[in-house]
């Protein structure tokens, strides 16, 4: 009982102040540089429409790339949606953040979190077998690759876990598991993870740039 | 859509352990600090959110020429940026202090970056396919640009491109021409072809540059130009003062050359009182004048930068410039620059319609066309030859894949390589100027 407390108390609210103070020093840090100006004369399309268009229209790869990228773009997806479904619809993390911002909506019957859960943590194995036996993402991979893809992982194992009651009594469980996530919020803002939020200025960037050219932006 | 071909090539050690060539007398340690100094300067916000945004995810590989035809994960585009990537996190990025204290990202050091020419050099064509298949949305070409400004800086160039880029610095054109020269050839384009082509005209609404390429090996598309602007009835001129389009600072990293390039047709163009400068067939010069050239100059420029195919498009759609109609059988290879990193894809397509062309399209064309593997400056790299060739493989398969009995392109940069393909291979086409094509079929 004694650390569930601490992983609900001091643990997850240490985390939160690490995860807004490191978030928002990484986006400022980024932010307060220089930005690039450009005098060339555009082709009259509108910027803002190009970073707009390419933060939408990049989601989905472009047919001549599919058939050699369908593999990495299944698995990113489906990782991505359900770990997003696990942690925005069961409805005791709703609870959880209900608690903790006022907002409430519908959560997913128990059963649907349960396979969801099954199959963000085998697309995620997937991704890690495909890290460590495709030559290019092993050559280009580094310390943040697999830290992140740790502690991507440990919540929804942990979590199959305290669902499932296996293992260890369900409050060390639970405890274990909301570690986790405050271990996953401590790091997020100093690896790869923060790609939630540097994808969009990233394509935004591209977008804008592309529209100034004319050039397609998909 | 482009089949997967099993990768015929991979030998890493006899691809990518290339000696690389030094200038200068540089010591190691200046180098290194040199490049540094050039990573910095060119982290700027956009840098920061493309090195930021990239997830490890090796995508970029799967739309590269050179990783396509040797599956040498070397070539793996953003691999080419590792050492610039690793100086923006270790002396720019928003956690440098950490990267620095616990030396989380070493120093790039001379033997690193040695190692990288090859790869930012000889196997990359600056052709911008990688950039559009990124799922973060990094413009990773722009980054092999700004990376080369550091090679340049440290006195790490492949010599072969080093020697052109210098040549054009000192002497105005990458192959020689000189505004002497360019005189001599122009008299003798006049008198082979019995064209006219205004030189040096105090006042005219036309500023026409030239590549050398196309002075030296390919001037029939000067004679075509002056045919075309003579039927078009277009004040224009040539000028001795401004004349050379190509632009190999750009493309060995030389900032201070690529402006001075720049600055010179600009100038050339206001002492004229041109309203545009027309770049001819030449995807690079494109890229550099009508796209960089503002950003180098410091302002919008005063006067309108046109490839010729744009220039060419616009004037038929404006009833300026009639043609006949021809029904040749005709694939056309886009310029990267022009096309997918210039945003002109649809000119020469309107040009072909115009003149009721039967035209084939490759399996891939437009913004995601192949690059013709010679581009970027690897076509002057001797010692890149052989991967030059394995790129121009893939092409040559599409433009057999179109079923087009004649291929045309709008940039003389791909048909030297086109034509040096054709060498090497004993192959049975040739790449044709679209600029000859309509000249050849003016009403």
């Amino acid at each position: 009982m004694e650390l569930l407390n601490f992983a609900k108390g001091p643990a997850m609210q240490f985390a939160m102040v690490v995860f807004a103070f490191g978030v928002s020093w990484r986006l400022f840090g980024v932010l307060m540089l220089k930005w690039p100006s450009d005098f060339s004369e555009a082709r009259g399309n509108s910027q803002i429409v190009g970073a707009l268009r390419m933060m939408a229209l990049r989601s989905w790869p472009h047919k001549e790339f599919l058939p050699r990228t369908w593999y990495s773009e299944v698995l990113g997806y489906t990782f991505h949606i359900g770990w997003f479904v696990v942690f925005l619809l069961f409805v005791p993390h709703i609870v959880f953040i209900e608690a903790v911002t006022g907002l409430s909506w519908p959560g997913l019957p128990g059963w649907a979190i349960y396979y969801t859960s099954l199959i963000t943590a085998l697309a995620l194995l997937a991704v890690l077998v495909r890290r460590l036996t495709n030559p290019v993402m092993r050559m280009i991979a580094n310390p943040d690759d697999y830290i992140s893809w740790f502690m991507t992982i440990s919540p929804v194992i942990t979590g199959l876990m305290v669902t499932s009651h296996i293992g260890l009594p369900y409050e060390t469980l639970l405890a274990i598991h909301i570690l986790n996530v405050a271990a996953l919020m401590i790091w997020f803002p100093f690896g790869k993870l923060m790609h939630a939020f540097f994808i969009w200025t990233a394509r935004g960037s591209t977008g804008a740039v592309f529209a100034r050219k004319g050039v397609k932006v998909q | 859509m482009t089949t997967h071909r099993e990768p015929h090539l991979y030998a890493p050690d006899e691809e990518t352990n290339v000696v690389a060539d030094k200038q200068g007398e540089l010591s190691d340690q200046d180098r290194a600090h040199r490049a540094l100094l050039n990573f910095i300067k060119d982290s700027d916000f956009r840098t920061a959110n493309y090195f930021e945004a990239c997830i490890h995810c090796g995508l970029c590989a799967e739309a590269c020429h050179f990783y396509e035809v040797t599956g040498n994960p070397q070539y793996t585009p953003i691999w080419k940026l590792e050492p610039f990537k690793q100086a923006y996190k270790r002396e720019v990025g928003p956690l440098s202090v950490f990267y620095k204290i616990f030396n989380l990202k070493k120093k790039v050091t001379t033997e690193q970056l040695e190692q990288w020419q090859h790869l930012l050099y000889d196997s990359c064509t600056i052709c911008g396919r990688c950039s559009m298949i990124c799922p973060m949305g990094i413009d990773i070409t722009s980054l092999i640009l700004k990376a080369r400004h550091a090679m340049y800086q440290a006195g790490l160039v492949p010599q072969d491109l080093w020697d052109v880029s210098k040549l054009q610095e000192q002497g105005g054109s990458p192959m020689g021409v000189t505004a002497e020269k360019l005189k001599e050839t122009i008299a003798g384009i006049e008198s082979e072809y019995g064209v006219e082509i205004p030189l040096d005209q105090a006042q005219a609404d036309v500023l026409m540059s030239a590549s050398s390429a196309e002075l030296i090996r390919y001037p029939k598309t000067l004679a075509d130009i002056a045919r075309i602007m003579k039927h078009m009835g277009v004040s224009w001129t040539m000028r001795s003062d401004g004349y050379e389009a190509s632009n190999y600072g750009m493309l060995a990293g030389n900032e201070a050359a690529q402006r001075a390039m720049s600055l010179k047709l600009i100038e050339a163009g206001m002492a004229c009182k041109a309203k545009t400068i027309i770049i001819p067939e030449c995807g690079h010069a494109y890229g550099a004048l009508r796209w960089e050239a503002p950003n180098l100059y410091g302002r919008p420029l005063p006067l309108k930068i046109l490839h010729m195919s744009e220039f060419l498009a616009d004037a038929i759609q404006a009833g300026q410039l009639k043609t006949g109609t021809t029904n040749k059988s005709i694939t056309f290879h886009d310029p990267c620059q022009v096309s997918r990193r210039g945003g002109a894809v649809d000119a020469p397509r309107k040009i072909m319609k115009a003149l009721g062309v039967d035209l084939h399209e490759m399996p891939v064309s437009g913004d995601l066309a192949w690059c013709c593997g010679g581009g970027g400056g690897v076509y002057s790299i001797e010692r890149a030859s052989h991967l030059r060739f394995s790129a121009f493989e893939v092409k040559m398969e599409q433009v057999a894949e179109s079923g087009a009995d004649e291929l045309y392109t709008s940039c003389s940069d791909c048909r030297m390589n086109f034509d040096s393909g054709q060498e090497h291979f004993d192959w049975d086409k040739q790449a044709k100027s679209l600029i000859e094509l309509v000249a050849d079929n003016l009403a």
